[in-house]
């Protein structure tokens, strides 16, 4: 456990999470029952963004089958290809193979107690997690446990319980206490990603789930959309289409029927949602220059944040919502710049390269992803704010475009046109591995958007 | 009966002479009739040739006045091919730009004069400039880009003259490639102003 070290600074944050997690759990119709012994936390986290990281080996095993039907059996068997799927996706944990497992707890026992943890040290597996399966009359409940195997330590253990269709969820719902327990953060196994496809023809704003399966068609405009930013909530999502003839920022409700459109004169352009508040920031041009604003919600401008001939496109704000990260073109080639919302002066970060744009701030605050270009070769490079050394995390393949942070911040999905020369949505670990095509659609995808 | 014989003598007097005459007279008609006759096919002649003139004058009139039309239809056709011509030119000559730049170049410049020109002998027409940016380069910073480009030829348009309201401007960014190959011939022609008559 060389990757874990003794932290106890995030017992009150874990409380309150596990208290607004059970009122989650209400509200969709399941149960949540803390398992025996109350779990305290012993472990620092994994730091997600480490570049040398090494991936820890977990031991995922058959669930048990309570009353022991085919449904269970089933049920089962899809419940634990879908955990091993999602854990897999984080890129820090490395699913070990079955092959090697001397003991199986779907037989011997899935609690404490009934676990041999010399049989799964001996294997090299830092961690091993249980299945228990019920289903009583089209209720299935899932009892799920996370465990440290060289202290022998329970460190998560739930109990679920909804129809069948919420078997993917409940295993979500896991997958977010195994992360918060092994890395500090909830993850990423309950955000989405949006993005543009031309699948239909035009381009049109898509949403689907962090692993890229889920895939639903959020716009029907039939004309080009682009730019999709989803709220800190999840609950709204902010796009720029030329439904109405020219580039206009649309606002989108996900759940209901209501909006708003932000159409002054010009173009209306790179919409960012503050964190927390029904605020935005974009970029318009009825002035005649392109420069950033703060808006509310139905577009009333707030205050106007840039103040410079030439560019100023693409704000993003910090996770604080104090500052923004933007481009801008002040100096007379496109450079990345941030500013407090409070001052006047713009402080310039990148001075390597002629051409950097489209950046997006770290969750940690720490850091800035953006896209260089040098030479025809777009790639996508990441700054430390304090060192100001740029590095880069994509090299010769293809363009690379639109970095996104997931919420954790350990990933980034960006738009690559590594396979075929077609551009599509790719996410890799914060440090540059494990790049990895994210879904399967006809077409062209590109600028996708990780959910807060 | 001597008195009879004389009678008679008068009468064939009478009828000789009456015949004579008859045969005079009726010589006079024969030599009028030949007379009418010669006329008459003069006239007819005269009328023929004096139809055939005016026919072939009428024809000959025809042929100036046709060509006459023609000369105007061509000119028409002409002219409306040079108006057409103009205004194709005015929408498919587009005005170029340098990478990542919104500057006018003087060969734009020269572009956008014959643009003002063409926008003053069609006072009534309102146009939209289209900015255009090749596909290098984010989305989001060619938007912005391909709107500093539309402006930047409204404005030099604006400082030639033509009307402000005259003149809309709309970016497509890299949206709208006018050659989708990764070639530098192909950004080169998709860096680009393009006008569209509305």
């Amino acid at each position: 456990m060389v990757s874990f070290k003794m932290n106890k600074r995030y017992y009150s944050r874990a409380m309150v999470n596990k208290i607004l997690l059970h009122i989650f759990f209400v509200f969709l119709g399941g149960h949540l029952i803390f398992l025996a012994p109350a779990y305290s936390r012993d472990y620092d986290y994994i730091n997600v963004t480490n570049p040398f990281l090494k991936k820890t080996p977990v031991a995922v095993t058959d669930f048990k089958p309570f009353n022991g039907n085919a449904q269970e059996i089933n049920i089962g068997k899809t419940a634990k290809a879908i955990l091993k799927e999602a854990l897999d996706f984080t890129g820090y944990l490395k699913i070990m193979n079955p092959v090697a497992f001397l003991s199986n707890p779907a037989e011997s026992g899935i609690q404490l107690g009934e676990i041999n943890f010399r049989d799964w040290t001996a294997i090299g597996a830092d961690l091993l997690i249980t299945g228990g399966i019920i289903e009583t009359d089209g209720k299935i409940t899932l009892k799920l446990r996370l465990f440290d195997t060289f202290n022998a330590k329970l460190l998560v253990g739930k109990i679920y319980t909804g129809p069948e269709s919420q078997v993917r969820q409940m295993i979500h719902f896991f997958c977010s206490e195994i992360s918060y327990q092994l890395t500090g953060k909830w993850g990423i196994f309950n955000s989405k990603i949006a993005f543009v496809s031309t699948v239909n023809g035009n381009k049109e704003i898509f949403s689907c789930d962090f692993d890229g399966r889920n895939i639903k068609q959020v716009t029907r405009h039939k004309s080009i959309s682009l730019s999709p930013s989803w709220s800190s909530d999840g609950q709204w999502l902010a796009y720029v289409s030329y439904a109405k003839g020219k580039p206009d920022i649309f606002i989108k409700n996900i759940e209901e029927k209501r909006g708003s459109i932000i159409n002054y004169k010009g173009m209306n352009i790179s919409p960012d949602w503050m964190p927390g508040q029904q605020k935005l920031a974009a970029a318009l041009s009825f002035s005649g220059d392109q420069e950033i604003y703060l808006l509310s919600i139905k577009g009333e401008i707030i205050k106007r944040v840039t103040n410079s001939w030439g560019i100023d496109v693409s704000p993003k704000f910090s996770p604080d919502g104090k500052k923004i990260v933007f481009t801008s073109k002040r100096a007379g080639t496109p450079q990345i710049y941030i500013k407090d919302l409070e001052s006047k002066n713009a402080q310039r970060i990148t001075f390597k390269g002629k051409n950097n744009t489209s950046p997006a701030w770290s969750p940690d605050g720490r850091k800035i992803v953006y896209v260089g270009i040098e030479e025809n070769n777009i790639d996508i490079f990441v700054m430390d704010i304090n060192s100001g050394m740029p590095v880069q995390l994509t090299m010769n393949a293809g363009d690379n475009e639109d970095p996104s942070w997931s919420p954790d911040g350990s990933m980034l999905t960006f738009t690559s046109t590594r396979e075929a020369g077609v551009s599509r949505i790719f996410v890799m670990n914060a440090s540059g591995s494990d790049p990895r095509r994210l879904l399967r659609l006809a077409g062209k995808q590109t600028q996708p958007d990780w959910s807060k | 009966m001597k008195k009879r014989v004389w009678v008679n003598l008068v009468m064939a007097i009478l009828v000789a002479g009456l015949f004579l005459t008859a045969s005079c007279a009726k010589k006079t008609i024969v030599s009028d009739a030949t007379t009418i006759e010669d006329q008459e096919k003069a006239k007819l002649e005269a009328d023929a040739k004096a139809a055939a003139e005016a026919a072939a004058k009428a024809k000959a009139d025809q042929i100036t006045q046709q060509k006459l039309e023609d000369e105007i239809a061509r000119e028409k056709a002409q002219k409306a091919a040079r108006i057409l011509a103009a205004k194709q030119l005015f929408e498919n000559q587009d005005i170029h730009f340098e990478y990542d730049s919104s500057d006018l170049s003087e060969i734009a410049k020269a572009g956008l004069k014959e643009k003002a020109a063409w926008l003053k002998n069609n006072v009534s027409s309102m146009i939209t400039i289209e900015g255009h940016c090749d596909e290098r380069g984010t989305t989001e910073y060619n938007l912005a880009l391909g709107d500093r480009r539309a402006n930047t030829a409204k404005n030099y348009l604006v400082n030639l003259g033509v009307s402000a309201s005259r003149l809309n401007t709309i970016s497509y960014g890299e949206e709208k490639p006018l050659d989708s190959a990764m070639t530098e011939a192909a950004y080169k022609i998709n860096r680009r102003a393009h006008f569209v008559i509305n």
